[in-house]
């Protein structure tokens, strides 16, 4: 009894706060329709992964798949997505061994510059590249790499070399997948570094001058301990990703003759979905994808409050 | 202080290291730059030169625009310059709008129900439909074959949200409070104070929503096959990817359908809006990604 007035006394209040605020409820109001029709209603349409999905039907109307795993077992049972999966790892693993080192080696390098004007440059022409989009990045590449006219190949022919049809051959796809993304990147990702280094205490560096220490040991006894926490949010964060390989890039840079090291499961299943209208098929792909996603930043999250941090989401 | 001490103390050694840093910093801006000024040399060389390939620092047999011309006076660029303008500016207003909408109420700890809705915008950033639902959602809406193709569905993302949200969140309170007690209204509050404080914020998000806005290319081509609504960006796919591919899966790949300074000259008009913005705008960028680095 005294129980349930409680209740009915904070479910007043409750309505009464919806009532005084209502204001500012009413101006989510657009944002809460966005999401639920935009973000929520697609989460539904996962069920076309467990159903024999009939355009002319819709979600609602088309059949159960019997079983309903049938698109998992094909999927499982399916030489490309197995391709698809190890190179998306493969590529993955690749662009964290390569470029996840790269701005913070490239941050500890413009720190240590001492001219502002020139220190400046170099910034704004570094962060450049990452305002481009992959469609131009592929683009210039095209350029610069081709084999009738790409300067590239002009340096190896002037040193005696054969030239090299860079972007037909597998051997040569995923170099050119971790290069264009350190081109492309190296410079926007320092600026997190840049941060964390000027936040270091000047009188680390004195103290480190008065024992003798050279410029050397100075960065690897006062500049990255003091950076660390940052590089380990930074790759906790980057691990959680792991499950993306990097759609637009690869999309625009590779072709049929690049797939064995190059199609990564986001286009698989765009080509199985949108080119051979295989939906069921495709749907089934994403959901997979994004439930190991979901794992391993769940994951890294954890991880990150054991170590003490603030936990990122 | 320090940094004079630093320069007075300076050995022989770390002095020529510091001359073979800034000698790599430098390399790396050149690497940087040269794809782009290659594109540039390439879109104003005469056909015949343009193709003729090796190091391009200079054009070589005088400038000829001719490649400009033939770019511009397509019909696609010009409609797609017409639909990307569209989207970039139509799409950003609204995104903006919305954003600042969401997120006020948001930085507010009396909304009914905060913990609620922080969770309900946060869920989508772990966790979407993936392709063919946002496919089949968009086909559903009748949005297929429709501008509003590119503007609606990517109007709010849950990151953007939460930077605005956290920068206005460090808005002392006082300050609304000290205005109501002077009589200000609530919309007095949000354009006098809250507005204008938080320009900087929405002033860097604005730019980020416009950049992907001007560089998107995958909803052009999921979502519309008309010509009429072709993007910048869809074009230049056309141009430098997807023509190029068929002729290499064909031939020998060395034939190309439009001629280099063609693709330089698509390249150049297609980033040239970015490339006029960014040197003014660089800070807001920057000053992002620091606002984002603060979570909570």
């Amino acid at each position: 009894m005294q129980k349930s007035r409680l209740h009915s006394s904070r479910f007043r209040r409750f309505l009464r706060s919806l009532y005084t605020y209502k204001g500012l409820l009413l101006m989510m109001l657009p944002a809460i329709v966005f999401f639920a029709v935009f973000r929520y209603a697609p989460m539904y349409g996962v069920t076309v992964a467990f159903k024999d999905f009939k355009v002319k039907k819709g979600i609602l109307g088309s059949p159960w798949a019997d079983p309903a795993t049938k698109y998992f077992i094909r999927m499982f049972n399916n030489p490309s997505f197995m391709r698809a999966f190890r190179n998306t790892l493969a590529i993955s693993i690749l662009k964290i061994v390569f470029t996840f080192p790269a701005p913070i080696i490239f941050a500890i390098m413009l720190n240590e510059v001492r001219n502002s004007a020139f220190k400046k440059t170099i910034q704004t022409v570094t962060y450049l590249p990452h305002f481009m989009s992959w469609i131009v990045v592929a683009g210039l590449m095209r350029v610069l790499l081709s084999p009738v006219d790409g300067v590239i190949n002009d340096i190896i022919a002037a040193f005696g070399g054969t030239k090299i049809r860079f972007l037909m051959e597998p051997k040569w796809f995923r170099p050119l997948v971790v290069l264009s993304s350190l081109w492309k990147n190296v410079g926007w990702g320092s600026i997190v570094y840049l941060a964390a280094l000027t936040g270091i205490d000047p009188q680390l560096y004195e103290a480190a001058d008065i024992d003798g220490a050279s410029g050397m040991q100075k960065i690897l006894n006062v500049t990255l301990p003091c950076i660390f926490p940052t590089i380990s949010i930074m790759f906790i964060l980057r691990i959680g990703d792991i499950m993306s390989g990097g759609f637009d890039q690869i999309v625009n840079l590779y072709n049929s003759l690049t797939y064995s090291v190059g199609d990564i499961l986001d286009t698989y299943a765009y080509r199985v979905g949108l080119v051979d209208f295989d939906y069921s098929l495709s749907t089934a792909l994403s959901l997979f994808k994004n439930v190991i996603g979901l794992i391993m930043v769940l994951i890294t999250n954890y991880v990150t409050k054991k170590l003490g941090q603030e936990g990122v989401y | 202080m320090s940094r004079n001490m630093n320069r007075i103390r300076q050995s022989p050694a770390s002095r020529v290291l510091h001359v073979i840093n800034a000698g790599i910093l430098l390399f790396l801006a050149v690497i940087m730059l040269y794809p782009m000024w290659d594109a540039v040399i390439v879109s104003i060389s005469p056909a015949a030169y343009a193709s003729r390939g090796g190091l391009k620092l200079w054009p070589a047999g005088g400038i000829s625009l001719s490649a400009y011309e033939y770019v511009l006076s397509t019909n696609s660029v010009r409609i797609g310059y017409r639909n990307t303008i569209f989207r970039t500016v139509v799409g950003t207003s609204i995104s903006m709008v919305m954003y600042f909408m969401a997120a006020y109420p948001l930085s507010k700890k009396v909304l009914p129900l905060r913990r609620f809705w922080s969770l309900y915008f946060l869920i989508p950033m772990f966790f979407s439909g993936g392709l063919i639902p946002e496919y089949l959602l968009v086909k559903s809406l009748g949005l297929l074959d429709n501008l509003w193709a590119y503007v609606l569905p990517c109007l709010m993302g849950t990151y953007n949200l939460l930077i605005v949200r956290n920068f206005i969140s460090a808005i002392p309170d006082s300050l609304e409070e000290s205005a109501r007690v002077d009589g200000a209204n609530f919309f007095v509050i949000l354009f006098r104070i809250i507005i204008p404080l938080s320009l900087p914020v929405l002033a860097t998000v604005a730019l980020w929503v416009a950049v992907g806005h001007w560089n998107a290319w995958f909803d052009a081509q999921i979502y519309c096959r008309n010509k009429q609504l072709i993007t910048l960006s869809k074009y230049l796919r056309e141009t430098l990817i997807t023509a190029r591919d068929a002729c290499s899966d064909s031939v020998s790949g060395a034939e190309a359908v439009v001629s280099r300074s063609v693709e330089g000259a698509s390249i150049i008009v297609a980033i040239a809006p970015i490339l006029c913005v960014y040197p003014f705008a660089q800070r807001y960028f920057v000053k992002g990604v620091m606002v984002g680095s603060v979570k909570g």
